[in-house]
Order: C-alpha cells, then sequence, then structure tokens
C-alpha cells in the first residue's frame, strides 16, 4: 500500500550522497508489491514444505526433532506405506486417476458441445437452458448427493465406480467457460463458410470449431480434473469398499485410524506428500502452454 | 436475440438440441431429480403401525411440515448454522481481502518475481481439501508443529488451536490458504484487462499508485469482487471436508459441526433421511437467498451487469 510513498521517496535519496547503489535498484523494484507477495508465498508454501520434511521423518523423529529439520526415515515410510494392507494406498492413487481423468474428459466434452451450441446457435429456449444449467452452481454438494446416492442405491449402482463418475461428468462452471471461450474464439463466419460447403452441423463442429476451442477445452479439462481429484464429498457417501476409495477418501480413513495410533501418522503424511505431487506436477508442466488466467474465463482478443 | 435475418442465417433448426442433449440428460438425472427427490422426501416420514414389527409394520407417509417444524426447533442444525455463521464471518472477508491485496500488488509496476509468487499463492488450488486439512492439522499438533517446538522454545504461552475460539481461527485459516489463490487470479485477470488508457489520463493527472489503485482498479473489478463474493459465500455454507477431516485431531469438532455434517449425521448416522431431506432443503434455500439477496444489493450500488467482468 505504501508502494507510492517509496516511489516518491527513491529520486528523493538519489540526492543524498552514499547511496549511489541504492537509488536505481529501487526505483526497478518496487519494494512493497514485492515484499508483500513473497511473504504470501511464504505462507502458502510452508505447509507443503513442511510436509516435504516430514515425510522424512521416521516415526520417532517425527515427535522428538525439530520439524524442519529433514529425517532419515523417507524409504522407510515409502516401504511402510507400499506394505499397509498390500499396496491400498496406489490403488487409491490409481482410482484418483481414472475418476478424474476420465471424469474431466467426459466433462469436457459435454462442456464443449453445450458450450459452442449455446455460443453458436440462436435457438429458442437458448437463455433458458443455459440459466438452468447454471444454477446446478448454487446447489450444495451434500444436498445433490444424498438424494444422488438414494437414487442410484434404487439402481443399484451405490459403492461402484459409476456413482462416483456419474454425478461429476456434468460442471456448470465447465459449460459457463465452453460457451464464452467458444464465443471468443469461433467466428460466426467461419461456421457460416463451413454450411456454404455443404459440411453437415457436426462436421463443422469436430474439423472447424473444436480445434479453435482447444486452449479453452483445456482448461475446462483441467479444472474438472482439479475438481474431481479434490473431491471428498461425493465418494465418502457413496462408496463404502476401499479398493475403489479416491486418495483423499482413503487418506481420510488412514488420518482416523491414525487418531488411535500415531504410529499411522507418518503413513498418513508420507501419504499426504505423495498425494500432493501429481497435481502440482501437472500445474507446473501445463503452465509453459497455458495461462491460469484462462481459468477465470479471460479471453485474449 | 431472434431477428429473422439471423433466424433464417442460423437455419438448422435441430442441431443445437443434440449438441445440448448429454447436459440436458445429465441435468436431469443428477441435478434435477435428486433435487425433487430431496424436496419429495422432506414432506414423508415414517409411520410406525402397532409396535413396529413385522414386513408391513413401518411404512412412509405424508408428513406435511413436521420435518421442517422439527429441523427449526432442532437446536444443534441452530448451532451449526451460527458456527458457520462465524466462521464465514472470518473466511470470506479474510480471503477476498488478501486476494484483492495480492492482485493489486501482482499489477503493480516493477514487482519482482512475480510469476514465481503468483504460481506460489495459486499452489493450494491444486490440494485436495482433505489434505490441506490433514497438513495444517498436523501444524496445530503440539505434538508435532514446528511452530509449538519454537513457542517452547522460547517459553512463550502454547495457545490450543484446536478447541474454542482459535478452532475457529485454525479451520478458517485452511479456507483463506486454499481459496485466496483462485480468487486472487480471477480479480488480476479482470485488472488485466482495464484498458491502458485510463492509467495514462490517470497519470497526467498526476494520480500517485495508491490513489490509481484505490479510485480507479477497484472501482474498475468491482464485477469480478461481486463475483468471487458470490462464489466464497456458497463454499461457505458448504464447508464440509475440512472440519470433518479435523474431527480425529481434536475433540472440540463434534459430528454436527457445521450444518451439512448434520445432514450427513442423519443421513447415514440416524438413517434419518427425512429429516435429512428436510434439512438439506433449508440449507439449499438459505443459500439461494444469500446468495440472490447479496447480488441483488450489489447489482443496486453497481448497475452493471455481473458476468460482464469475464465476458470481456
Amino acid at each position: 500500500m505504501s508502494s507510492l510513498a517509496l516511489r516518491k521517496a527513491a529520486p528523493a535519496a538519489g540526492t543524498t550522497p552514499g547511496t549511489a547503489q541504492g537509488p536505481p535498484l529501487r526505483r526497478r523494484i518496487a519494494l512493497v508489491p514485492t515484499v508483500t507477495l513473497l511473504i504470501g508465498a511464504i505462507y502458502t508454501l510452508l505447509p507443503v514444505a513442511w510436509v516435504v520434511i516430514a515425510s522424512t521423518k521416521s516415526g520417532h523423529e517425527l515427535f522428538s526433532t525439530f520439524t524442519f529439520l529433514p529425517g532419515t526415515g523417507f524409504t522407510q515410510n515409502i516401504k511402510d506405506l507400499n506394505a499397509y494392507r498390500g499396496g491400498v494406498y496406489w490403488t487409491w492413487m490409481g482410482n484418483s486417476a481414472l475418476y478424474a481423468g476420465l471424469g474431466a474428459l467426459l466433462s469436457t466434452a459435454v462442456s464443449a458441445f453445450s458450450g459452442y451450441a449455446l455460443a453458436t446457435y440462436r435457438f429458442r429456449g437458448r437463455e433458458t437452458i443455459f440459466n438452468v444449467l447454471l444454477a446446478g452452481v448454487l446447489m450444495p454438494p451434500v444436498i445433490l448427493a444424498v438424494p444422488q446416492y438414494l437414487l442410484l442405491a434404487k439402481a443399484n449402482l451405490t459403492d461402484s465406480y459409476l456413482s462416483v463418475l456419474l454425478p461429476q461428468i456434468l460442471s456448470p462452471y465447465g459449460v459457463y467457460l465452453a460457451r464464452i471461450y467458444s464465443a471468443a474464439a469461433v467466428p460466426a463466419d467461419v461456421v457460416e463458410a463451413g454450411r456454404m460447403d455443404g459440411a453437415s452441423e457436426w462436421r463443422i463442429f469436430t474439423r472447424i470449431a473444436l480445434p479453435m476451442m482447444i486452449p479453452g477445452m483445456v482448461t475446462v479439462f483441467l479444472f474438472q480434473f482439479v475438481a474431481i481429484w479434490n473431491n471428498f464429498l461425493l465418494p465418502f457417501i457413496m462408496l463404502s469398499d476401499d479398493e475403489k476409495f479416491p486418495l483423499t477418501l482413503g487418506l481420510y480413513t488412514l488420518l482416523e485410524q491414525g487418531s488411535n495410533t500415531p504410529a499411522l501418522y507418518t503413513l498418513v503424511i508420507t501419504g499426504g506428500f505423495l498425494a500432493v505431487l501429481p497435481l502440482i506436477a501437472l500445474f507446473l508442466v501445463v503452465q509453459r502452454f497455458w495461462s491460469l488466467d484462462l481459468l477465470s474465463g479471460a479471453v485474449k482478443s | 436475440m431472434t431477428s429473422p435475418a439471423r433466424r433464417r442465417s442460423y437455419g438448422v433448426k435441430g442441431a443445437p438440441y443434440t449438441f445440448l442433449l448429454p447436459a440436458s440428460l445429465l441435468f436431469v438425472l443428477f441435478f434435477a431429480l435428486p433435487i425433487g427427490y430431496a424436496v419429495f422426501l422432506s414432506f414423508r416420514k415414517v409411520h410406525v403401525s402397532g409396535l413396529g414389527l413385522g414386513a408391513n409394520a413401518r411404512s412412509e407417509v405424508w408428513a406435511g411440515f413436521a420435518n421442517y417444524t422439527e429441523a427449526f426447533k432442532d437446536s444443534e442444525l441452530l448451532h451449526g448454522a451460527l458456527r458457520v455463521l462465524g466462521y464465514g464471518c472470518i473466511v470470506v472477508p479474510v480471503m477476498l481481502g488478501l486476494a484483492l491485496l495480492f492482485a493489486l500488488m501482482l499489477d503493480s509496476e516493477k514487482v519482482r518475481f512475480a510469476p514465481f509468487t503468483r504460481l506460489a499463492v495459486f499452489l493450494p488450488y491444486a490440494i485436495p481439501g482433505v489434505v490441506a486439512a490433514l497438513l495444517w492439522g498436523f501444524l496445530y499438533l503440539p505434538s508435532v508443529s514446528p511452530f509449538y517446538y519454537v513457542l517452547a522454545k522460547l517459553h512463550l504461552p502454547q495457545p490450543n488451536l484446536l478447541d474454542g475460539g482459535p478452532l475457529y481461527l485454525a479451520l478458517s485459516n485452511i479456507a483463506v490458504w486454499g481459496g485466496t489463490g483462485f480468487n486472487m487470479i480471477v480479480i488480476y485477470t479482470s485488472l488485466r484487462s482495464i484498458p491502458a488508457e485510463v492509467y495514462e489520463a490517470a497519470k497526467l493527472d498526476g494520480a500517485t499508485p495508491l490513489q490509481t489503485a484505490l479510485k480507479i482498479k477497484i472501482p474498475m473489478v468491482a464485477p469480478s469482487l461481486v463475483l468471487t463474493f458470490f462464489f466464497s459465500i456458497i463454499a461457505t455454507l458448504q464447508v464440509f471436508n475440512e472440519p470433518t477431516t479435523l474431527k480425529p485431531l481434536t475433540n472440540s469438532v463434534n459430528t454436527t459441526w457445521s450444518p451439512l455434517m448434520k445432514v450427513y449425521q442423519d443421513a447415514f448416522g440416524r438413517n434419518d433421511i427425512y429429516s435429512a431431506a428436510a434439512e438439506s432443503t433449508l440449507i439449499a434455500l438459505a443459500t439461494l437467498l444469500l446468495s440472490f439477496g447479496f447480488l441483488r444489493a450489489a447489482n443496486r450500488r453497481n448497475t452493471r451487469d455481473v458476468s460482464e467482468g469475464d465476458a470481456r
């Protein structure tokens, strides 16, 4: 907030002798914003740094040594995690990848269809359909999840992969983003030209519109991948067989047991550390060709 | 929207409906039907005839508003709602305040390490709420936390973060940590869409960076602030994962800490789906009332459309 004070002070400081190095440097870096942001970064990175270090500690070290010093038990912790209930942790990891990967893919497809239709065509009920779909955002998930569970129970589908996969395919936010990207990326005259050439509506969509919408669709995919990967409530309600658990639910049950046996703490911490890695890796890889701003619906003109 | 010329040029009548078919089908199956079923159940109850033994002794009958009057009289639900209200009063202002502050700082001139700090503040978005609660839970736990280690070495008092008033701060901190980054990106995106001419005009008028931030930037990003506020209210009312995850670490979080935990407890702990359905309906109505009430209030102050901030 006092960056203005700094910038005003900088030229003034330049006139005083003995600060030859200071002024040009200070004029190049706005100190207050930089420091504020660095403090913010420390705050967000601290728990992550802690879990990285804590996962290297043996059970004994965890309770006895200063927790920002690395320990010696990392390989043992990984071995223990592998051994826990026949490696069920990796089943959870695989399940999470399946739910999030397949779910996000289907969700992106549904969002692309809907967003394209809502952006390209003028038809009766367009705004009504859009608003009704969007209203889904407002529904608290637990309020949906309880009746979803009861209805799926009638169809004998609870405690199955489908019970976690199906309810997460339609994403109101995904449809909203897809409409914005489609409206910005697919010019109406290109669609019209395709029609002049006699292409079918489906062909225009797959061959012309979809390639133009790809950057936006990557965003929808990532958004939905993260949402499903991080979801806890739905699997918590739907599943009882821990062979089908995603990571979030598996770690929760591990923690629940760990509260009685602190020996499991190291497993929970190591499991938590490994659970954080895939998404961080995903974002770091994707960051090279994709901008965070797209997540909030930013469209470059 | 449907001028004759346009309707003629988009003559392919069935296509949009076909494209919208998967979404509509999923909406009906996984949104509309469950909501309708929940509302239906909220007006039902189990009628037990005789001693409740035998195959046909228990039957479902209409309950009128009985489940709703019970829910209103339920002190657990009320206390849960009050707890979440207190929690929301901390989370929403702190999280959005920090998000706005960081967005303005990122947008200021000559800031260093911006790409790094932007990614760092955003990072918790990629971490599941359960894992976040688990990480912070351990950092709140005196036996393993580095903070307590330092406090003990310095012979300072060690507050119990998992009980009483500090528990609210502890839970709020997890939500603030997890949510600030995403909101920062939303606000920052709309900051960057402000045309450069606006700043040039301000500079010619001799505005300082602080004045530019307060008088130009914040009013210009008001629509995105409204949007983030709106989503934050909804998310706060739905708090479930964090208190549920902290529950194994402390006795102060009970099974009905938040209204949604109470719904879960009634539906699956007590097997009373009718009360759970009535409570769900009430929470959904409260969410709609609060969020739309807020939107109306915001729109009255700011006549611009909310979605305009994003669609730009």
